[in-house]
């Protein structure tokens, strides 16, 4: 294993969000922030409690997901385009390393700003609401799975990407939506019953209810159906990128 | 001399089916400076791309100290250096942090005392701190190159290496570049600038379109394909080229004064002597000899112009 060039680019990526590091931070806090306001104080106060949780704190796990998601993915395919974009990427592509070492890299430093991220949201949160942790445990591994995921899919889209628009696309027009109607700030179980069998079809509900259940002990669907889906979705990023790599990253032709 | 570098029958296409290389076969001596000549678009940087793992080839072998590039990848990276052709860097980043950040991707451990002696061997030292963005083009020139030793290689590739820069750094370069390969590097650049490779090199390749079609000493190249000419100055004009001189191939200018002969280096076909006791057979007094002999560039646009040739009629 080349640990110097895996550290090298896990440091190099570090480096550029301690530069950006306000940016970086002000984003997520600001809009955590927002979410508070308009869905915990405005709508909140007319939706007291859902499973037994106060509405406040109900929708933590879920604004948490939606960050980490959009985050882990906008992260590793900015990192992993941007060299593409410069033309730097010829080091990397010379250096003696292998696939799997430039993928844990980019996707190990794209899953670590995440999981900084995801502990700000904690703390913002703490200061609008009760933040109840019962299994931290299991919130450390879902947050650890989910960015690692969604790092290794924004890796795919930043092999993929023709444009910075490119990077864009799919976050915008498919995470995002997924993320707001997979439970986010409600349970499928006030949806009616044709809309929650809809609902049962969106991957990113397994996540968020896993994710919620090492909160607060409540849950859409059962924790084994939702380690099960998030590691799916790994394992399918994890194919999809050595098959793409084994045709030359689309870089290399 | 063992050879560092065998490349057998290597050949690229592209996606779009274009024919890059076709069974390119060279070899590079071990502590050689080698210049990879030709026009826009005949396969060189195509060719160190293929070397340096930047892009897939198709077909054939690459071999390193006699290690596949492919099988031994680790091995053979660890001992190669690029410098590309475009001014490729991160703005935002420092010199200093540029130049660890290569080093690291290439397996070695860091060592601030050989990068601080590397920058300031390119007179990069006061620049450490510097953005890219900061720097003028010829710096970013030598950052590149820094990068490229960063992890110190055996075999360096430099994808013309003074492209848009001045003159003086021009050669400034030239200095680095003798300097590398005086402390046992091996160098194949690739150039527009014909003086460059007559300039550095010790052996030459001509590339076009994919194919080699020449490799030999810089010098013999010069001697096997160069031609001579011989001007000789009279102190009386003349009306016409006869006599004993018309057995040459004398041309004569406007003046009518300056006659001219030109032969090439590798034949015999010419005696000097012989046609200089010709001119004074005739009556004429010479007043100056001045001879020329032909660049690497004219030879180098003469190959290339018999290649094309020789491809439409194919």
């Amino acid at each position: 294993m080349n640990w110097y060039g895996i550290k090298a680019i896990y440091i190099h990526e570090m480096e550029r969000f301690r530069r950006t590091l306000f940016q970086s931070l002000a984003s997520p806090i600001i809009t955590t922030s927002l979410y508070f306001v308009v869905f915990g104080s405005a709508i909140g106060s007319r939706i007291t409690e859902i499973d037994g949780i106060n509405y406040g704190s109900y929708i933590v796990p879920g604004m948490i997901m939606l960050t980490i998601l959009t985050q882990s993915i906008s992260n590793a395919s900015f990192a992993f385009y941007f060299p593409r974009f410069t033309n730097t990427i010829y080091e990397i592509l010379a250096a003696p390393l292998s696939s799997f070492e430039i993928v844990l890299g980019f996707v190990g430093a794209a899953a670590s700003k995440s999981l900084i991220i995801g502990c700000v949201i904690i703390l913002t949160a703490n200061f609008f609401v009760d933040v109840r942790i019962d299994h931290p445990l299991l919130m450390m591994f879902f947050l650890i799975l989910t960015s690692i995921t969604f790092a290794l899919f924004g890796f795919i889209i930043g092999m993929y990407a023709e444009g910075f628009e490119g990077l864009q696309i799919i976050p915008i027009l498919i995470i995002t939506p997924l993320v707001f109607l997979g439970g986010s700030f409600y349970s499928i179980n006030m949806l009616p019953e044709f809309w929650q069998k809809i609902s049962l079809l969106n991957p990113v509900l397994y996540l968020i209810s896993g994710f919620r259940y090492s909160f607060y002990e409540v849950s859409d669907v059962s924790l084994l159906t939702s380690t099960l889906t998030i590691l799916t979705i790994l394992i399918g990023c994890i194919i999809f990128i050595t098959y793409t790599f084994s045709k030359g990253y689309r870089i290399k032709d | 001399m063992k050879n560092i570098l065998e490349i057998n029958n290597v050949t690229k296409f592209y996606k779009n089916s274009v024919k890059a290389l076709e069974n390119v076969n060279l070899n590079i001596k071990e502590g050689e400076i080698f210049a990879l000549l030709g026009p826009n678009g005949a396969g060189k940087s195509t060719l160190i791309n293929s070397i340096c793992g930047i892009v897939n080839f198709n077909t054939g072998t690459i071999k390193i100290n006699n290690m596949d590039i492919i099988k031994n990848y680790r091995t053979t990276r660890k001992i190669t250096g690029i410098v590309p052709q475009e001014l490729n860097l991160e703005s935002f980043e420092t010199v200093w942090n540029n130049v660890n950040y290569s080093r690291g991707l290439f397996g070695k451990k860091p060592d601030h005392n050989y990068i601080e002696k590397l920058l300031k061997q390119l007179s990069l030292w006061d620049k450490k701190d510097n953005k890219i963005k900061e720097l003028s083009g010829g710096m970013k020139r030598r950052v590149l190159i820094a990068k490229a030793l960063s992890h110190q290689p055996k075999l360096l590739f430099l994808d013309e290496p003074t492209a848009s820069v001045d003159v003086e750094l021009r050669k400034d370069m030239w200095d680095v570049v003798k300097k590398l390969n005086q402390d046992g590097v091996t160098i194949i650049l690739t150039t527009h600038y014909i003086e460059e490779a007559e300039e550095l090199s010790d052996r030459v390749a001509v590339i076009n379109d994919g194919k080699i079609i020449l490799v030999d000493e810089k010098d013999k190249l010069i001697k096997k394909l160069g031609e001579k000419t011989i001007k000789i100055e009279l102190f009386e004009p003349i009306e016409k080229i006869n006599g004993n001189l018309s057995k040459y191939n004398f041309t004569l200018d406007q003046t009518n004064k300056i006659i001219s002969h030109t032969y090439n280096l590798n034949s015999n076909t010419t005696d000097i002597t012989e046609l200089l006791n010709d001119v004074k057979k005739d009556g004429y007094e010479i007043k100056d000899i001045n001879t020329e002999q032909s660049s690497l560039e004219e030879i180098f646009i003469k190959l290339i112009k018999e290649n094309n040739n020789e491809l439409v009629r194919n």
